[in-house]
């Protein structure tokens, strides 16, 4: 095979990446902060999928308009599912957070298989077959305003936390919990919040995903453990390795896919997750002893 | 040994046990076939319940991905069996290393490099996935089309073979079920059983109180793995088809621990309580949607979803610890 076939997956994986760190940008988000594995994160990615899906072919709006819309909308969905029912689970066991999670993203899954029923759906943009070529290498319009867009949204995230009063303040709930609520921070709020911004991060990478990828109720588990093999592979809490290892895993999968055979491909996704684990199991970004 | 298996077991709760024992053994007598494969099913659940108890309710570790070892076991034994004509019993006795094996191998992973809790739990539903896609590719044993065992109509039942029909796997379980129950109790009397409770509790403690943590998790995730593949045969033989798809995915792994979750992590009864309501509560639900005309496919899953919901809000130990001291064994039991 020549050399630019390799180039051009490669450069397609890496922008699809991406867009698989900014979804697992929401669960590193959401676990840094709130301790709390969000088993039901690829579910929540099918939520905004499905609402991207209806509006395009109900009203014609396009994915990426309906990306910051999309995005408020599971923000409040996330806040009110941190502050309604996972709030009362913070303090327990992670098995009973877990069955908490297991038995919402369930009920996820079901609510759209009964309104949406089991078959694939997708969105065709006017741009859908739009390429950019550059010498030899041609670049997927899609895939291109997709990364470009899940990267925008990640320096804003960044930025909040780093610039803003209620960024400092969530950090704080991250570093010391019980600091927090010594100097009168409404931690309940805050982590309600965090998980609202998690959910968010997730919506916006499910809206783009959706230009990319067909959509079935039954997608989020496999999303779910993406996210997962991403926020360990880079790093747990780190959001520059969210990032970093969504590329990796998306460069890896896209390869594995043109070497071997697309349908193996999670395989070299889970034997990256056991390399990292074996030789360095904070993660490329983490810090010592996570 | 024997003796201390009924230290401090009150009267109270043998004959609960004993009555619960006969009237599982006479089951079958009464119940309809529909009702007997529901049994089967529980009693399934029970004993995998049971194993996974092992590692999570007494060792402390998440394991996330049980659903591999019921389909190593399941895809051995089914191999072998199909492939060169070899016995469950005998191709028990490499089902059972294979699937240690991939324990010990997880654990080695984990606890050498000191992956623990969340880390450990994604570590299992990774490999577990990793299998799944393995499988779906080994042509061996058929990759995704499906690896299946001669089917006949039997008249009758051949222990030897596992070729027969309903009621001999429901014994076959209700025995292991029975036996894994004795194992647990007698392993929670045991000293292992002590070093674990103090690695549960607190692994630094435990540590520190000169327990060698690596080799007693070790030993729990090796035990739990093997027992779990017994299950995988009897699967493989009594559904007669392998599909990497059903047998590995995760909602497998998820099903096999929500019973004991449901029924009390670390306690023994959890597990068959866990699974006596939560396929008895699948099948009420189906039952309840068909007479009221419901045909929606999902239905009853967003059903049973709202139920695990209100019951783990409700009891967040686990329904055992609340309904011993209903029935008066709280002391006794913990």
């Amino acid at each position: 095979m020549p050399f630019d076939v390799y180039l051009n997956v490669a450069v397609g994986g890496l922008l699809t990446g991406l867009v698989y760190g900014l979804m697992a940008l929401g669960l590193s988000v959401i676990f840094g902060v709130v301790r709390v594995v969000n088993f039901a994160h690829g579910e929540m990615m099918t939520v905004a999928m499905y609402i991207a899906i209806v509006l395009f072919s109900a009203l014609h709006l396009d994915p990426l308009i309906m990306l910051v819309p999309i995005s408020v909308v599971l923000f409040c969905f996330g806040y009110a599912l941190q502050a309604g029912v996972i709030n009362p689970f913070i303090t327990r066991p992670e098995h009973s957070q877990f069955l908490l999670l297991v038995a919402i993203a369930i009920i996820i899954i079901n609510v759209l298989l009964i309104i949406f029923g089991p078959d694939a759906q997708s969105v065709q943009t006017s741009y859908s077959y739009d390429s950019f070529q550059v010498g030899k290498l041609i670049v997927d319009a899609t895939k291109l305003y997709a990364a470009a867009a899940a990267l925008a949204v990640a320096v804003a995230l960044y930025g909040f936390f780093q610039f803003t009063a209620i960024g400092t303040a969530i950090r704080a709930c991250a570093d010391n919990y019980t600091g927090a609520l010594v100097v009168g921070l409404d931690v309940k709020h805050l982590y309600a919040l965090t998980f609202g911004l998690g959910s968010a991060c997730v919506g916006a990478a499910g809206v783009m995903l959706v230009l990319i990828v067909d959509v079935t109720p039954s997608l989020g588990p496999a999303y779910t453990l993406l996210a997962f093999v991403i926020v360990i592979t880079g790093g747990l809490g780190s959001m520059p390795g969210a990032l970093l290892g969504g590329v990796l895993i998306g460069l890896t999968e896209a390869m594995a896919g043109l070497i071997f055979t697309p349908s193996a491909k999670s395989m070299f996704a889970f034997a990256i997750l056991v390399l990292v684990l074996l030789f360095r199991p904070q993660g490329i970004m983490g810090k010592k002893a996570a | 040994m024997f003796s201390r298996l009924f230290e401090n077991v009150s009267r109270r709760a043998l004959v609960l046990l004993g009555a619960l024992l006969i009237g599982l053994f006479g089951a079958p007598l009464v119940a309809s076939d529909y009702l007997l494969t529901v049994l089967i099913l529980i009693l399934y659940f029970a004993y995998i319940g049971q194993a996974w108890n092992i590692m999570m309710g007494f060792a402390g570790q998440l394991s996330l991905g049980h659903a591999l070892y019921v389909g190593l076991g399941a895809y051995t034994a089914a191999a072998l069996y199909v492939h060169f004509g070899i016995g469950p019993w005998i191709g028990l006795l490499v089902a059972v290393p294979v699937a240690g094996l991939a324990g010990a191998f997880i654990g080695y992973l984990a606890f050498r490099f000191k992956v623990g809790g969340v880390y450990f739990a994604i570590l299992t539903i990774a490999v577990a996935e990793f299998a799944r896609v393995g499988f779906d590719h080994l042509t061996w044993t058929k990759g995704s089309s499906g690896l299946f065992l001669p089917v006949a109509q039997y008249t009758r039942n051949d222990l030897w073979l596992l070729r027969g029909q309903p009621v001999m796997f429901y014994y076959i379980l209700l025995v292991a079920a029975a036996l894994a129950f004795v194992f647990c109790r007698a392993l929670l009397q045991s000293r292992i059983g002590y070093f674990w409770l103090a690695i549960r509790e607190d692994e630094e403690a435990a540590r520190s109180a000169g327990i060698d943590t690596f080799r007693y998790k070790m030993i729990a995730v090796v035990i739990s793995s093997a027992m779990t593949s017994f299950a995988g045969v009897i699967y493989a033989f009594y559904y007669n088809n392998l599909f990497p798809e059903q047998v590995f995915h995760i909602s497998r792994s998820i099903e096999i621990i929500l019973g004991p979750i449901v029924g009390g992590v670390g306690t023994l009864f959890g597990p068959i309580i866990g699974a006596f309501l939560l396929t008895g509560m699948s099948e009420t639900l189906i039952a309840a949607l068909h007479a009221l005309g419901i045909d929606i496919p999902g239905a009853k899953q967003v059903f049973y979803g709202f139920c695990l919901l209100l019951v783990i809000a409700a009891l967040p130990d686990g329904i055992w610890p609340w309904l011993s001291r209903r029935i008066g064994l709280s002391e006794r039991e913990k």
